[in-house]
């Protein structure tokens, strides 16, 4: 009887060898000792008023980036393990780790870095400030927000449980049947992927739609949509996208787990499935998945450019038109991703040509970011460095998407390490690179202090040429046949050296994140000597720099009124004093209701991929009965009065005045 | 002094990496770079001409990115500063324009090449075009001469000069047949029969492997094309057809299981429905290991 309620959980569920094991302990004995660390300093209350019950888009913001912080650090230790084996498993040495267990660290190493690292970074920095930067208070729904975010924080509890009980799929990040259909991966790894991707997709589907009404519905009175910041731009373009892909995503998890789970034959190999379908499916919602992450980064870019050569953004209407150029063309080039399918010359040179059609917007962003240095003063701090990082790579990776787009040279590339290197050039130097510079740059306004420049400038070192060190070497790799996701090859064919090329490249990268987590430390250690006490330390052009730092719970005293664009930057220049203005503000009160969602929907997750469905049951029900219960909840919001926000102003301004 | 030191050191370290990387990938071979077969050969042709026209892009932008970076630099004064400037219609409509010429080259390119080096297509030659079933297993391809009635295990022999459709399908997950030095990749599926036309321009022994993962055996998924003289290729296929194993009903099913790393193997006495069999059995409602009847091939062949 209690070995039926357990499903298929079991002793010999948790890890038999000796690499999962030590991670499983280390991240048992890490968690245990924040827990002790905690409970003894009496944080759990503050941890929950401030932190896990918050509906301030910044706390989100925050808590969000913590997360995909951490996921980073694991994602790249997946990474290490990866670039250990490639450069030692050869000839008749097999390596540190074998096939399977293998095959399951670069699933991981995919998944988490898509789906709790970019993602989970973008929405943090989006959370933290997009309201600031169209002159809201808050997002469109508040409380959804908070759901979002704990649905993502479920999604990544689930793939980091993968580690303790049972395994991870092994079917590669994106896993295509037949190879995840149950009869190829029996074991409870694909159920992971699945349940931990479909709770934290449905959070980012109901994020998107969150910022999409925000950007629309919230910002400034004056604010058109062309004097909105190109950052607001990108979001919106993104969020569209969004709204748009994940619902793909959703359906597509939930067939595959109706295969899994109920015998069905979506995309079974035999009994009328079709694995094409999945194939076609999952790339619908994949490739618009690239450009939801990569526009944001482009945003971030053009904020950085101009703030730092202290100029206007080169060619604004241009900047808007590709965005949206993009954001058409990426439901258009899908297939790409399989020209080795089979499909006639008709469909892949359509698609071929489409996929290069996109490289015209983006070109054109290049130049106009380009000539926004032209006639300005460029300002060589941090965010800038990661901004001229991110052309050279993205430029390269971008020629080399451009050569894969013509389907007869992708088919001697395809799946080799080629690709490899061009995706991991978009997605870190695209899109990485953007979010640690966006991060740099808006960190004062969320923490009232800067990072350290100096050591974010060896950080920025150590990942560049780390970067360039770890993935140049790929592309010859792929050009001397090396495919894909190989835990072992022959000497003969004389990969190794650039196998080990690629590892140093990786140890540099590891130098440059443990100068980031250096330059955090020592920022928080001399916080008092970098103090923002302007609340402008870049001398920027949006609105989120005419607040003190760190911004107050309700962001504006008055909504600003806006007449044109760069708002601040135009205010600067008049040089006129604002008069302060105090009024009510509403905002939304702390609820624990999302956490409450978020742990039932662990449980439904939790419970479908180890076959508890009583618990799964339990948990679908208690989301329903939770939502309810809050929707019941009448009493959501209050006031701060003018007094109180007046008093509050007044405490900030002395607390700065006090450093 | 130190400035030129720098220099020095920089333009030697340069030369000497580029040294080091031309040092050792001369010992070792370059297959997609150094074809041995007129797709390769073509396919190649494109990476190059893609890559040099490229240059037309990547040389504007690093160079502006490099020069705009130290002129306008904030140390640097007698550089304009004109923090109004929001943009130029003129220089717009160039990057408008210049990126789309570059496509629209690309565009012809990449129409004409999708049919000149479909896949699917035959290859001209005087020579009659040689038939390979391809079967990829847990973890090994099966290769089946259906004219020949032989089959061969993790090698597959071909006369150099003469045209080879590859016809692709899988009895398991999903793999891709990928012969570097022929030039070209195919995805083999469970269900679904597709073709890769390929030749070798002359004897010799090149690699080829799955591109797709398939499960615990991927990594050892590979394959020797063997190009051979005409004659040399009757002998191998004199030599497989006294194999001493025919690839029976049994035999194949034995195959089918999961193994590793196999070494190259040859079988006599296929069948030329087998392929067909192992094909058809994904349409059937229920999957069976054994082949068909003739009823039965006969009623899937109506279906399709």
């Amino acid at each position: 009887m209690f070995a039926n309620l357990l499903g298929r959980l079991h002793w010999s569920s948790l890890p038999q060898d000796a690499i999962t094991r030590g991670g499983a302990i280390m991240i048992v004995v890490l968690g245990l000792s924040a827990l002790v660390a905690l409970t003894v300093t009496h944080k759990w209350k503050w941890l929950w008023h401030e932190w896990f019950t918050a509906q301030d888009p910044k706390k989100i913001g925050v808590m969000y980036i913590v997360v995909s912080t951490l996921m980073l650090l694991r994602g790249f230790s997946d990474a290490l393990l990866m670039r250990a084996q490639q450069a030692t498993s050869v000839g008749s040495s097999t390596g540190i780790v074998d096939s399977y267990h293998f095959q399951q660290i670069f699933s991981a190493h995919g998944t988490i870095m898509i789906f709790f690292v970019a993602m989970g970074f973008m929405f943090g920095l989006i959370n933290l400030v997009l309201p600031l930067q169209i002159g809201a208070r808050d997002v469109a729904f508040p409380f959804l927000n908070s759901v979002s975010f704990w649905l993502f924080f479920a999604g990544m509890g689930l793939i980091n449980l993968s580690l303790l009980l049972g395994e991870f799929s092994a079917a590669g990040w994106l896993a295509y049947p037949p190879l995840s259909e149950l009869k190829y991966s029996p074991g409870v790894g694909v159920d992971y992927w699945i349940w931990a991707l479909q709770i934290a997709g449905v959070g980012s589907m109901l994020s998107g739609i969150n910022f999409l009404v925000t950007i629309i519905k919230m910002r400034a009175p004056g604010m058109t949509l062309m004097k909105m910041p190109m950052f607001a731009w990108s979001v919106m373009a993104s969020m569209s996208l969004v709204a748009f892909a994940f619902p793909i995503l959703t359906v597509t998890l939930a067939l595959l787990a109706l295969d899994r789970t109920l015998g069905m034959h979506f995309f079974t190999a035999g009994a009328g499935g079709n694995p094409m379908m999945y194939v076609n499916l999952i790339w619908a919602w994949g490739h618009p998945e690239v450009y939801i992450l990569v526009l944001p980064a482009f945003g971030i870019y053009s904020e950085i450019v101009s703030t730092f050569a202290r100029k206007k953004l080169f060619g604004y209407t241009s900047m808007v038109w590709a965005i949206w150029a993009i954001v058409l063309l990426s439901f258009t080039v899908w297939l790409h991703h399989f020209f080795t399918m089979g499909a006639g010359a008709n469909v892949n040179a359509f698609f071929g040509i489409m996929t290069g059609v996109i490289a015209i917007p983006t070109g054109v962003k290049i130049f106009n970011w380009l000539f926004t240095m032209y006639r300005g003063r460029i300002k060589f701090a941090t965010p800038m460095l990661w901004f001229m990082g991110f052309v050279v790579i993205f430029t390269i990776g971008g020629i080399m998407g451009v050569l894969m787009s013509v389907p007869a040279i992708d088919y001697q590339v395809h799946n080799s390490l080629f690709l490899v290197a061009h995706f991991h050039m978009m997605i870190v130097g695209g899109v990485l690179f953007g979010y640690l510079g966006g991060l740099t740059y808006w960190f004062p306004k969320i923490f009232g202090f800067r990072l350290n420049e100096r050591l974010g400038r060896y950080a920025f070192y150590g990942w560049f040429i780390g970067f360039l060190l770890a993935f140049t070497p790929l592309y010859i790799l792929g050009l001397m046949g090396a495919t894909r996701r190989l835990d072992h090859y022959d000497a003969s064919m004389g990969w190794q050296g650039l196998f080990i090329v690629a590892g140093i490249g990786v140890l540099f990268l590891a130098v440059g994140i443990a100068f980031q987590v250096l330059q955090l430390v020592v920022s928080i250690w001399q916080r008092d000597q970098h103090r923002d006490l302007t609340g402008d330390p870049w001398n920027g052009r949006t609105l989120e720099w005419s607040i003190p730092s760190p911004a107050p719970v309700y962001n504006f005293t008055t909504i600003p009124v806006i007449y044109e664009r760069d708002a601040f930057w135009v205010t600067k220049q008049m040089d006129g004093k604002r008069r302060k203005h105090y009024e009510d503000i509403v905002l939304p009160k702390n609820t624990g209701a999302g956490v409450w969602i978020a742990g039932f929907a662990f449980a439904v997750g939790f419970g479908m991929i180890w076959h508890m469905y009583w618990l799964a049951v339990i948990g679908l029900v208690g989301v329903v009965v939770t939502l309810i219960v809050r929707s019941m909840d009448e009493d959501t919001e209050y006031v701060m009065t003018a007094q109180e926000v007046e008093k509050h102003e007044n405490a900030l301004a002395r607390r700065r005045m006090a450093v | 002094m130190k400035k030129h030191l720098k220099i020095w050191f920089g333009i030697v370290l340069a030369v000497a990496v580029v040294a080091a990387c031309g040092w050792y990938l001369s010992r070792y071979p370059i297959p997609v770079l150094q074809p041995a077969g007129v797709v390769g050969r073509k396919e190649r042709d494109l990476i190059i001409f893609c890559a040099v026209l490229s240059i037309a892009v990547v040389v504007p932008v690093f160079s502006l990115l490099g020069y705009f970076a130290w002129k306008y630099r904030e140390g640097g004064t007698k550089a304009k500063y004109d923090p109004e400037q929001a943009g130029s219609r003129m220089a717009e409509i160039i990057w408008w324009l210049v990126p789309s010429f570059l496509m629209a080259i690309i565009a012809i390119v990449t129409w004409q090449s999708s049919y000149a080096l479909d896949p699917y297509r035959p290859l001209e030659s005087s020579k009659k075009t040689l038939h390979v079933q391809v079967v990829a297993l847990d973890w090994k391809w099966l290769f089946i001469y259906p004219d020949q009635k032989v089959a061969s295990v993790n090698e597959v022999a071909i006369p150099a000069g003469t045209p080879v459709d590859f016809e692709i399908t899988s009895d398991t997950v999903m793999s891709s047949f990928w012969a570097p030095s022929l030039g070209g990749q195919m995805y083999a599926m469970p269900g679904m029969s597709s073709h890769l036309n390929l030749a070798a321009d002359k004897p010799g022994n090149y690699e080829g492997v799955s591109a797709n993962i398939s499960g615990k055996g991927f990594a050892g998924m590979k394959f020797t094309v063997k190009a051979m003289s005409d004659t040399a290729f009757r002998g191998w296929v004199y030599d497989a057809k006294h194999a001493a194993r025919p690839l029976s009903a049994a035999n194949y099913a034995a195959l089918a299981r999961p193994s590793y790393n196999n070494a190259p193997a040859y079988y006599s006495g296929v069948q030329s429905s087998l392929y067909d069999t192992i094909m058809m059995k994904y349409m059937m409602p229920t999957q069976t290991p054994e082949p068909k009847t003739v009823h039965a091939l006969d009623a899937a062949k109506a279906v399709d």
